[in-house]
């Protein structure tokens, strides 16, 4: 495929990304620290993203799953999860986090089960989008076009 | 024996009459022998016999006496002279003890007449005693009753067991056949049998007040006794014919009148008494004794001053019961109120981001269309756009927190900033809009006008906008003028800032910015409402304006917290209108560091900390990752641990090459504050490195905690670019952050 079209396609994605508010300005930056010295940045914090949040989410599954449900142990984890979401610019899996955070202090299991199905749904939405746009960049490089990124 | 010639006859000596002389001689000396034996055998029986001398003496005289009639048998025969001479020598002793016998009665029988009378004496003195003697043991029964009646009578603080409880007592200890009380009524003028002893009432029984005998009673606290015909006391229906008995009444005095209303009361003591009867039993002799009345009296004592405390005891109760009600009611309200705070908060804690996420959008993709090709003019109105969708940004994060606003929990974001130029980048942000109204935009600066300042230009910015936009929002035509000046200390006695008492100073002045328009003015009653929130101009002639109407009321507030006033003049409707603020600024030395515009400017990639040795600290993977990233682009060198342990273990085998250390404060196991202590504790504020604390957490009072607990610095999450920077900046320019802390 072509360059040009593959930028497009990055540049759209990346849009809809940011529109959609899949992904926020935190985002921005870490794509700003990509550079010769350093070009596969944004790839690896996504991947160690993406490994740590899902063990996160098969702790939180398990934990709230279990009789009593340790509310405090679930508050430790999803202010991990929200901290790396936060971090990486996952704007909607963080606002998720907040929510879930909230039923947590209220000790509402049925919320927190709402909630984190909620959460899951969003960080697997991003996770499928920001591996697409990986993926797109990866292709871009190998066509030894460069990437465009939004100031 | 010779017979003596004597005028009667010769009395021959015949045998029966010298036979009963010589049987009753016998007799007589058998009874004068045996009386002085009697005499003594009695008196050795008895214990007390003072006259022993008497009894000799009579003892003798007897015995002497019996001796004579003894030896006087012999002589009814012939007899010998020894005999006479015996018989001699008898009665001449027997003369003499007689003699001296009666001589000595002389003196004893007065004394033994009075020992009579002194008998009589004693027993009237041991009746008199026994008389007092039952009268004391009395008074001590009806101590005793006193007491236990009082017992009883305290023993409880319920009003009608303390009244039912005496009524009963006083029957059983008095045997009374009736005992009742009258309470008076709510009008005060009539009693109410309220208690009695024996019989039920059916019907409230009453009587008025102003009886004699009433009167009487309650003149005096004794007990008095009224007749039995008193209305009070013919309570019961008597048939036949019965004495009644005695009846006695006794006053109660009452303290608290919360049961028993009365509106007036025409004793001019004004103390109200309630009355108690007491009644005998009828058909029996008794009458009331007045140790009975004084144990009545005090019975009445003792029963008012329960009543009393009954009294308080109630009202205390019925206090209590209001306060709990009010309690239990105020509790529920708070609770509502938290409710509906919390609601209200998470509502614009979500809507804060739903509102965000767009504006970023405008902001990112605006900045992006400015490094496109663009003509000039476009050129500029990006521009604008950009300025404006950062104002509004700022905007709506001040609109959704308008709440914290009045609470007070905004605080200004000092700045050093170019005044004049700020006040330029406003009118430049109205001209297109004045330009298609065809209104002529002026402004006008003093000469003494600080050309530099210290304050939260972003604010003073959006006040400003604020005033001028609605100057050109709301005319027609003509003009707006802006003239900003130095606040004077003359104007400041200004009658219209009455409250109003800026004090200069060194450090900070006051600047007065005023803007006149010719527009469609407002009512000089409606100024005061202008300032309150959702208040619009005239609705009727401006349908056309539309706002929120929160405008003015957050300039009010920023111009509250700038130490300063806003007020806003008109000389009618239609005669156009003058708003004036005056907010407080820090003077600032050209020379010192100016910040940044407000606009968002493309960031220079260089790096400027080249070879400074930076540890990081973060329990999360991709936190750190990222931390570092940032970093490592700004050029410094950058050690990431993942726990406050690891982070102590390399602080104490590297020594002080590192400069500074980025901590997360919230982390499990050890948490920032932790470490920081620790640091302290082993090196001292002095030997250790530059600390700035990593957290997601936005209240100000973690912020603070960090600050007072000796951290160098704070930056909140998610870390950026910038955020670094300034902070790296900050501490290896200046050395650490002091009294001036600023939030990133």
């Amino acid at each position: 495929m072509d360059v040009a079209k593959l930028q497009q396609q990055h540049l759209e994605l990346t849009q809809a990304l940011f529109k959609e508010g899949f992904l926020d300005e935190q985002f921005t930056q870490l794509q700003q620290l990509e550079d010769p010295s350093n070009p596969e940045f944004v790839a690896e914090v996504s991947t160690l993203f993406f490994d740590d949040s899902q063990r996160i989410l098969a702790e939180l599954t398990k934990s709230l799953d279990g009789d009593p449900v340790d509310f405090k142990k679930i508050d430790a984890y999803v202010h991990q999860f929200k901290g790396s979401s936060s971090s990486i610019g996952a704007h909607r899996v963080k606002v998720g986090c907040t929510v879930l955070r909230t039923c947590c202090e209220e000790e509402n299991r049925e919320g927190c089960w709402q909630a984190l199905q909620q959460v899951k749904q969003e960080f697997f939405l991003v996770k499928n989008r920001l591996e697409l746009l990986l993926q797109l960049e990866q292709q871009i490089l190998a066509e030894g076009g460069t990437i465009p990124f939004m100031e | 024996m010779d017979h003596c010639n004597c005028v009667e006859l010769l009395w021959p000596a015949s045998d029966i009459h010298m036979k009963y002389q010589f049987i009753s001689d016998f007799f007589i000396v058998l009874a004068y022998f045996s009386i002085p034996l009697e005499l003594i055998y009695f008196v050795k029986k008895s214990a007390v016999f003072p006259y022993r001398w008497v009894l000799v003496q009579f003892g003798a005289f007897i015995v002497l006496c019996g001796a004579t009639h003894l030896i006087n048998l012999w002589t009814f025969t012939l007899h010998t002279r020894t005999v006479v001479v015996c018989m001699t020598v008898a009665k001449v002793l027997t003369a003499v003890v007689s003699c001296a016998t009666a001589l000595m009665l002389v003196h004893i029988i007065p004394d033994l007449l009075s020992v009579k009378t002194r008998e009589q004496f004693l027993k009237n003195k041991a009746a008199e005693l026994d008389r007092e003697m039952g009268l004391i043991r009395t008074q001590e029964e009806t101590g005793r009753h006193v007491r236990m009646l009082t017992h009883e009578i305290r023993s409880s603080l319920d009003r009608h067991t303390i009244l039912k409880t005496t009524l009963v007592e006083l029957g059983k200890t008095l045997a009374l056949e009736e005992c009742s009380l009258w309470m008076p009524t709510r009008n005060g003028l009539e009693l109410q049998l309220t208690h009695r002893l024996r019989h039920i009432p059916s019907l409230p029984v009453t009587v008025p007040i102003h009886h004699p005998d009433i009167m009487r009673v309650f003149s005096t606290n004794h007990a008095v006794r009224i007749p039995s015909n008193s209305p009070v006391a013919s309570t019961r229906r008597h048939n036949g014919k019965y004495v009644p008995g005695d009846v006695v009444a006794v006053r109660v005095p009452l303290l608290h009148l919360n049961n028993f209303h009365i509106a007036e009361w025409p004793e001019p003591a004004k103390k109200p008494f309630a009355l108690m009867v007491l009644i005998l039993p009828s058909d029996s002799a008794r009458r009331w004794h007045v140790h009975e009345q004084e144990l009545v009296e005090v019975v009445a004592d003792q029963v008012a001053v329960a009543l009393s405390h009954a009294s308080i005891l109630e009202e205390t109760l019925r206090a209590r019961d209001l306060l709990m009600e009010q309690n239990v009611a105020l509790d529920m309200a708070r609770r509502e109120a938290e409710t509906a705070a919390c609601a209200r908060d998470r509502f614009l804690a979500v809507m804060n981001h739903e509102m965000r996420t767009p504006m970023h959008a405008i902001i990112a993709l605006s900045s992006l269309l400015q490094e496109s090709e663009l003509t000039t003019e476009q050129r500029s109105m990006v521009e604008t756009i950009v300025r404006s969708s950062n104002l509004l940004a700022t905007l709506i994060t001040d609109v959704l927190d308008l709440s914290r606003l009045e609470d007070g929990s905004i605080q200004l974001d000092m700045h050093t900033f170019n005044l004049p130029a700020l006040f330029r980048e406003v009118l430049n942000l109205v001209k297109p809009i004045a330009s298609v109204k065809k209104l002529a935009i002026s402004l006008n600066l003093a000469k003494d006008l600080p050309e530099y300042a210290i304050g939260d230009d972003k604010r003073l910015m959006q006040m400003a906008l604020n005033v001028v936009g609605n100057a050109v929002k709301f005319t027609k035509d003509g003009f707006v003028t802006v003239t900003i000046c130095l606040e004077r200390p003359e104007f400041l006695s200004d009658p219209r800032l009455r409250d109003f008492r800026p004090m200069q100073g060194e450090e900070h002045c006051y600047i007065r910015v005023k803007v006149q328009d010719t527009g469609i003015g407002l009512n000089p009653p409606d100024v005061s409402n202008f300032f309150n929130k959702f208040v619009h101009a005239n609705s009727s002639s401006n349908k056309i304006y539309r706002g929120s109407g929160l405008g003015l009321a957050i300039c009010k507030r920023f111009a509250n917290l700038m130490d300063g006033h806003i007020w806003i003049e008109s000389e009618g409707l239609g005669k156009g209108s003058t708003v004036t603020f005056i907010v407080k600024l820090g003077i600032a030395d050209r020379a010192s560091e100016v910040d940044k515009q407000i606009a968002l400017q493309p960031c220079p990639l260089k790096a400027n900390f080249s070879g400074v040795r930076v540890l990081v600290t973060d329990n999360n993977g991709v936190n750190r990752m990222v931390s570092r990233g940032l970093l490592v682009r700004l050029g410094c060198e950058v050690i990431a641990v993942g726990s406050g342990r690891d982070c102590l273990k390399l602080l104490y085998q590297s020594g002080n090459s590192i400069k500074i250390l980025f901590l997360e404060v919230f982390m499990p196991d050890m948490d920032g504050y932790e470490v920081l202590a620790q640091i302290n504790a082993k090196v001292g504020r002095h030997g250790r490195p530059l600390i700035v604390a990593l957290t997601a957490n936005t209240e100000q009072s973690t912020r603070e905690r960090c600050l007072t607990s000796g951290m160098d610095g704070v930056v909140l999450k998610p870390v950026s670019l910038e955020k670094m920077r300034a902070v790296l900046t900050e501490l290896l320019g200046r050395g650490s952050l002091g009294s001036n802390p600023r939030r990133m």
